[in-house]
């Protein structure tokens, strides 16, 4: 089979967080609803809508362009990427609609091998894969609406952390800086493998895991890079730092920053987060892997600062490269700084 | 010189043109690069910044930049200095290219002194918007407000300071005999003015 034409996918094709927010902000505001417990004007993971008081349904989509050449791999990867903001705000996934853009003339099997991938993520979810809609384009472009339910009392918000929380990172970064160089062929296999195991697993296991411990906020790094999203959390009333020398990370995407194998999107994400962010004496590969894109990254998760080891040691146990990478402050000048610790 | 074209090209592929360029010329040299979007030199002047090269960026059209890399003999691609990566000022959150036209020192017709302070007023209240416009330019009596005297002139570097470029009409400047008192932004001749004016998306004149 033809391997799929790759122009820079995954969440690097994101339009800029600057960019959106102004347009957002522009739109004219909607009447009150107080069960939606959280929209957009929220900045949070996914939409969440209270139905009973145990009940809320949580909704979220996310479809791209492929940002690896097999089909099947860009199905597993595009769902688990879309399936994680369920696991983000808590919830539990239950439906999924195939959101396919799709070149009528190509190789239709290219097709189906991608929906294959993408029904596997979704069946390993424990969700049901429920319908779809498909659209004859240009470019292939790949996703899933999702569909889960979260008790409204237990629901991981990204800005509820508090000070002294622990924030713990679930999954190693560089993924979007590997995936770069390997489109033009700088890099490996085995880096990639390694990084495509990576955005192949669900953060269902994360989630599950961290529903035993005091949880205060959780996010899931994607197309803003850590340093987007960690921002989003600390919303304007929180402070945070961060400790570069914790930071789980693909050692290769250090190597191939230093060559500047570097993308469109982390410079976005750079300009977005701007003078917000502060880098004492951190090396230059560590600063654009702060900043780089994530398809399918880890959660981000502010726990009480009590449970944060343990929490760590069942992560690691469960196989994730877990660390604890920051703590949250009281509001500073400086959202965020990071420091080699 | 080598000069290399890097237009319709996504990133990396800018940055890794570039690197092969560098390595032609061995040694010393200007690699002169042609790109259509701003992140992209951006991510060109960053590597510049790490690698210890002189760089310089150009605005040709919306659609063409010049980044121009002046590589110095000693600095060899091996060197990695510990320089903080380049913090870049990013104007892409600029939707349109809009371009505040001031050709008055007063806002509108009235009392004198009154109209005075609505134009202050408007180039504070200008200064607070989330997206600054691309120019500012000043003709006529306008220049009194980039110049000694001026109430203006913090609001104006606020401005300044978040990517707006700053401009006064010379001719004018010099008739009112102000050409030594530039305080913020530079001089520019009309040529430049219709040419700016031209470019533009949206002229806003209060």
């Amino acid at each position: 089979m033809e391997k799929l034409y790759c122009k820079g996918g995954g969440c690097t094709a994101k339009l800029g967080a600057g960019i959106l927010s102004h347009i957002l902000e522009r739109l004219p505001k909607q009447n009150f609803d107080e069960n939606l417990i959280i929209g957009f004007d929220a900045k949070d993971d996914a939409a969440v809508y209270k139905l009973t008081e145990d009940v809320a349904f949580v909704q979220t989509l996310d479809f791209f362009p492929p940002m690896v050449e097999d089909p099947y791999t860009f199905g597993q990867i595009a769902a688990a990427n879309a399936l994680s903001d369920i696991y983000a705000m808590g919830g539990e996934v239950k439906t999924a609609l195939n959101i396919v853009c799709f070149p009528q003339n190509s190789d239709l099997n290219q097709l189906g091998e991608i929906m294959r991938g993408g029904l596997e993520k979704v069946k390993e979810a424990g969700g049901v894969l429920a319908g779809g809609h498909s659209i004859d384009d240009v470019d292939v472009k790949y996703g899933l609406s999702v569909t889960g339910v979260v008790n409204p009392k237990k629901i991981y918000s990204n800005n509820t952390g508090k000070p002294g929380d622990k924030l713990i990172l679930t999954k190693k970064l560089g993924v979007g800086i590997i995936c770069t160089a390997a489109r033009i062929g700088e890099t490996d296999e085995e880096t990639l493998n390694e990084a495509i195991d990576s955005m192949k697993t669900l953060n269902k296991y994360a989630c599950e895991i961290s529903k035993k411990y005091n949880i205060h906020a959780c996010t899931d790094i994607t197309g803003f890079g850590f340093l987007g999203h960690l921002l989003e959390m600390m919303d304007n009333d929180k402070s945070c730092e961060i400790f570069a020398s914790q930071i789980p990370v693909f050692e290769k995407a250090k190597a191939l920053a230093d060559e500047f194998l570097i993308t469109a999107g982390g410079q976005r994400n750079r300009n977005h987060v701007g003078d917000n962010v502060e880098f004492d004496n951190i090396a230059f590969a560590m600063e654009e892997i702060l900043f780089d894109p994530q398809t399918s990254g880890g959660l981000l998760l502010a726990v009480d600062k009590d449970e944060a080891n343990l929490l760590v040691e069942e992560l690691r146990k469960a196989n994730m490269p877990a660390a604890i990478v920051g703590e949250i402050k009281e509001k500073e000048n400086t959202t965020i700084k990071v420091v080699n610790k | 010189m080598i000069k290399v074209n890097a237009i319709g090209d996504a990133c990396p592929i800018p940055v890794v043109k570039t690197k092969n360029a560098i390595k032609e010329i061995g040694g010393s040299g200007v690699v002169e690069v042609s790109v259509d979007n701003e992140i992209a030199v951006q991510n060109l002047l960053k590597m510049a910044k790490q690698k210890d090269y002189e760089a310089s960026s150009e605005k040709k059209s919306d659609k063409e930049y010049v980044v121009t890399i002046n590589v110095a003999g000693e600095a060899t691609a091996d060197k990695a200095p510990q320089v903080k990566a380049a913090q870049v000022k990013s104007d892409e959150i600029k939707l349109k290219e809009t371009i505040v036209v001031i050709d008055s020192d007063k806002m509108g017709e009235g009392d004198e002194e009154f109209s005075k302070t609505l134009l202050k007023g408007f180039i504070y209240a200008l200064s607070s918007q989330d997206i600054p416009p691309a120019k500012i330019i000043f003709y006529n009596s306008g220049v009194r407000m980039t110049t000694e005297g001026s109430a203006s002139i913090e609001d104006l570097k606020v401005l300044e300071n978040a990517g707006a470029k700053i401009y006064s009409c010379g001719a004018c400047l010099n008739n009112y005999g102000l050409t030594e008192k530039l305080l913020v932004g530079e001089a520019t001749n009309m040529y430049n003015i219709v040419e700016y004016l031209l470019a533009a998306d949206l002229v806003v004149r209060p």
